[in-house]
């Protein structure tokens, strides 16, 4: 790959960014509250049950604390940048849309060898399941490519495609590069260049220690069970128009998922005590998308 | 005659369900045919990443005229009835015909053109296709495994003319993805169809694609000097990945290969679906055969490059859980085992290694094997379920176990005993002969059994979830390949288990293992009713009885014990036998003859069944033939004389009872 034309790790982003918005999306920002998954975003989550049609496009740092190396891999980072694109109902030409993003950001495919191989996607958390396939490019799984077929426990009409774009890995063989904190974050060219590195490092070696090692399990666990409590309180209570408190509700189903994700980081859940714990996420999910689509219906 | 041609063009079908649904297509659609009185010559089907294809010669253009006959109401019902069968079959009265009082309607079909008949039975076999797993698309309500785009129908060059969910037919296809010219193209036939694929660079046959990989990837090896390491399952899972498959060769930093052989192959073989390479000697090298689906501009140097580093991601990572793994000894591991759950019902993975660990060394001294050795590697056995690499890949089970186990300083029988303790796990895998692994492995194996039977997790017909059929067959095999002297009963007593019907499970699965190689079923009844439990004398009787069978003795005597066994049976049906015992009659010197026989007889039997010299235990019966045919000749058992009558059924009864310590011969045909 040519280094001096490759895109940097925000060129990237922002030719994503516009890609997709000449495609109808809207460009939302980031959700303001952890996430294992660029999927949980309520634009995502939410926004596939009902019949409404929506396209969205946005980027999502995702938290897996099991996955900390104290900054010290190469390849494994607690934190990543997904590109999640949603488009319900999912075009006929959705497998070409993505291919000419992945021209856009320069991977050419008559020189690379991309391939779409069976991956049925599912989040057992959020009760989601698609078909679909992991996109391979030369090898590497740049993408996660599904269409829903169930979220929250229930069935989904009209189908929505969903795009989950591996970002740091897409940047890494966009721009050649072995090291994930090498690579270009803005233009090399530019008065003040960024690699990954002297942005995200630090992050990496602090929250591997908290996550990993410092986190306090007996207040998670606590914290844990303070959202199982909320989640049903506030789907019981309701706005000035009657409506029940979902978008509330559902960010905390968030973050009993992300406390999740923190015990486990933690070694603090069982296995035979995991199943559990992802049942009782799953069941606050089904609760939130089963108001949601009441309310969604009751609009249409 | 006519030919047909079908294509359904979608988006990425997965490489495992391609084969299947190429046969369900055949099967649905000659189905389909019969019902429709279509006949055909040869169906052909055919599928790929992107298509599944019909075709078929030989097809008639029209449908046969077809008649069926409808029953109607019975002769003299009331008016009402009569009418509305006659509205329903649009037939007048008189055309309908009497049999037995019963009026029928004939009713002719002439029969539609094929296309016609075609055009109903696809969109029935599309909308009713039986993917393991499907999916709706957009706000489509078609169910197919992935979206599907376009319907090519071809009925003699001229389009079969349907709509499915909003797809209309046509005599359109196109070719690959990225080589093709990304527009589609217009066919005539089957012929005209594969070529135009073949020259928009698309393998339309699997066995094809597969011969083309084989071939480049073995090339690729020879030019430099190595060997393609063969993995058929692995074949056949590319094969299904690309249209155009085109092998490259990769390379890894020969660093890796100081990881476990079997970690380097699984990473790329699981992660990657790279085939392996090896060098002259067999050794793993650092190069693999990744299989593109592109014929690249550059000849695949980018493709290559990038796949290497894609695999040297995957092997850093190997080596972190290798590394990270060896941090802890494997004992350190057993508590995590608390927190596995074995099964609901049977506790933790650490309470079933407590029992392993407390069986494997009671079963040590039956198999030459140390106890304490057999204990400390049963304690070890399960450690490695909780380490990284078995998490990340769950086919190395016991593998890394060894490894680790090696890595700590563990002694060498006892990590191989961890090893290999998983052995068999199929019929076409070798046995363990070590002593600590049999011990381990048995142990293992009974376990699982056990514990299973003893929640009535019972296999039952096609149900067998937790594989209890190929535990016992393990143990089986293990028992017989290394002739070991075991009873199954004695495992059985040395758990902490009842083990209820246990003995049987294993009596029917041994079985079916003497049948499939090529016993006679009767034979193994007939040893298997003398309830034994020892398997390998089990097998050494039913040898033995096979071929004493095949003599002319045994052929005799097993007609006599059949003479016998039926007068006696004819004379319980009249009453209770006499329940006398036998002695030197006075009357025909047959029946003497007889009597002295068995005297003789019996020790020498006993004898030989006591050193399980079974051959010597049958021709010492074969002694009796002679006495027994000659009873038979100059003797009428059924005598007037009721002491006579008792004596000489007492007789009987006593071949009976002495051929029947050596199998029962009731059983045995012929």
């Amino acid at each position: 790959m040519a280094a001096s034309k490759a895109l940097s790790f925000q060129d990237i982003i922002l030719t994503l960014h516009a890609f997709w918005s000449a495609r109808g999306c809207v460009i939302l920002q980031p959700y303001d509250v952890e996430v294992g998954a660029g999927t949980l975003h309520p634009a995502t989550v939410l926004r596939a049950l009902g019949p409404k049609s929506w396209r969205a496009a946005y980027v999502q740092p995702s938290r897996r604390p099991s996955d900390g190396r104290h900054g010290e891999n190469p390849n494994r980072l607690r934190q990543f940048h997904q590109y999640q694109v949603i488009l319900k109902p999912n075009p006929d030409d959705m497998q070409a849309l993505y291919l000419a993003s992945l021209e856009a950001i320069g991977i050419d495919p008559r020189l690379h060898d991309i391939r779409f191989v069976e991956d049925d996607w599912e989040n057992p958390t959020v009760g989601a399941w698609g078909l679909g396939w992991e996109v391979w490019c030369d090898g590497m799984e740049v993408s996660q490519y599904t269409y829903f077929q169930q979220v929250g426990g229930l069935d989904v009409s009209p189908v929505s495609g969903e795009l989950t774009y591996g970002l740091e890995r897409l940047a890494l063989y966009v721009q050649g590069v072995d090291n994930v904190f090498d690579l270009a974050f803005n233009d090399p060219q530019s008065p003040d260049f960024k690699t990954y590195g002297d942005v995200f490092l630090e992050n990496e070696r602090q929250f591997s220690a908290f996550e990993q090692e410092q986190a306090d399990t007996d207040m998670l666990i606590r914290q844990f069970h303070d959202m199982e409590t909320l989640v049903p309180k506030l789907l019981a209570s309701v706005g000035r128009r009657g409506q029940p408190l979902v978008l509330p509700a559902f960010d905390h189903v968030l973050k009993a998922s992300h406390l999740f994700n923190l015990l486990d980081a933690r070694g603090a859940i069982a296995v035979a005590e995991r199943q559990s714990y992802i049942g009782r996420i799953r069941e606050l999910c089904r609760e939130c998308a089963l108001a949601w689509v009441k309310l969604e219906e009751a609009d249409a | 005659m006519a030919e047909l041609l079908l294509e359904l063009f979608s988006e990425e079908i997965p490489a495992r369900m391609q084969n299947g649904a190429a046969r369900d297509l055949e099967r649905l659609a000659a189905d389909h045919f019969k019902r429709a009185d279509l006949t055909h010559d040869r169906i052909a089907t055919f599928a790929g990443p992107r298509r599944l294809t019909l075709a078929v010669d030989g097809l008639p253009i029209r449908q046969p005229n077809r008649s069926e006959e409808r029953k109607g109401p019975r002769v003299g019902a009331p008016e009402a009835a009569l009418a509305g069968f006659l509205r329903s079959t649009g037939l007048a009265r008189e055309a309908l015909i009497e049999r037995d009082g019963v009026l029928f309607a004939r009713i002719d079909r002439p029969g539609r053109s094929s296309a016609e008949v075609i055009a109903g039975i696809v969109p029935d076999i599309v909308t009713g296709f039986p993917w393991p797993k499907s999916m709706t698309s957009g706000a489509g309500s078609l169910r197919w495994v992935r979206p599907l785009h376009r319907i090519l129908c071809l009925l003699d060059s001229k389009v079969v003319d349907f709509e499915i969910d909003g797809i209309r037919s046509g005599d359109l296809t196109e070719g690959h993805r990225f080589m093709g010219t990304g527009r589609p193209f217009a066919v005539s036939g089957f012929e005209d169809y594969r070529a135009g694929l073949e020259r928009h660079f698309v393998v339309l046959d699997v066995a094809e694609r597969r011969r083309r990989i084989l071939d480049d990837a073995r090339a690729a090896c020879a030019r430099r000097g190595l060997v393609l390491v063969e993995d058929e399952g692995l074949l056949d899972e590319v094969a299904g990945m690309a249209e155009w498959p085109t092998p490259l060769m990769g390379d890894m930093d020969p660093a890796f290969l100081a990881l476990p052989p079997e970690v380097v192959r699984t990473t790329m073989r699981t992660h990657q679906r790279y085939l392996a390479v090896a060098d002259g000697e067999g050794r793993l090298a650092p190069h693999f055969i990744a299989v593109a689906n592109i014929e690249a501009a550059d000849g695949g140097a980018l493709i290559a490059a990038g796949n290497g580093r894609v695999l040297a991601a995957r092997l850093a990572d190997a080596q972190f859980f290798w590394t990270e793994d060896l941090r802890r000894p494997l004992e350190s591991r057993l508590t995590t085992l608390k927190g596995v759950t074995f099964h609901a019902r049977l506790g933790s993975m650490f309470e079933r290694v407590g029992r392993i660990e407390a069986l494997a060394p009671t079963i040590a001294p039956s198999v030459g094997a140390d106890p304490d050795k057999a204990a400390v590697a049963a304690r070890l056995a399960k450690a490695d379920l909780v380490t990284a690499m078995v998490g990340e890949f769950p086919e190395l089970q016991g593998i890394m176990g060894g490894y680790y186990a090696r890595a700590e300083g563990v002694e060498p029988a006892v990590a191989d005993a961890i090893r290999d303790h998983y052995r068999p796990q199929g019929p076409s895998e070798a046995v363990p002969t070590a002593p600590v692994t049999i011990a381990v492995a048995l142990a293992d194996k009974m376990d699982t059994i056990l514990a299973f039977f003893s929640i009535g997790e019972i296999p039952t017909g096609s149900r067998d979830p937790f594989a209890l059929r190929r535990a016992a067959l393990g143990v089986i095999r293990i028992v017989l390949d290394n002739g070991l002297r075991l009873p199954i009963g004695d495992m059985i007593a040395a758990s902490e288990f009842a083990g209820t019907d246990v003995v049987a499970f294993f009596a029917d699965r041994l079985k079916v293992l003497l049948r499939e190689r090529g016993a006679r079923h009767d034979l193994v009844d007939a040893v298997f009713a003398l309830g034994d439990d020892d398997l390998a004398r089990v097998v050494a009787r039913i040898e033995a009885l096979t071929v004493f069978l095949a003599s002319d003795d045994g052929a005799n005597l097993l007609a006599a014990y059949k003479r016998a066994g039926n007068i006696l049976n004819a004379e319980a049906r009249k009453g209770a036998l006499p329940e006398a015992v036998a002695h030197r009659s006075d009357g025909p010197g047959e029946e003497a003859a007889l009597f002295d026989a068995l005297r003789t007889c019996r020790p020498h039997v006993q004898s030989a069944l006591a050193s399980e010299d079974f051959a010597a235990g049958l021709s010492a019966l074969a002694r009796l033939r002679a006495p027994i045919d000659a009873f038979f000749e100059g003797v009428l058992v059924n005598s007037p004389v009721a002491a006579e009558r008792a004596n000489r059924l007492a007789l009987l009864m006593e071949v009976r009872e002495v051929m029947g310590q050596v199998a029962d011969f009731s059983l045995v045909s012929g």
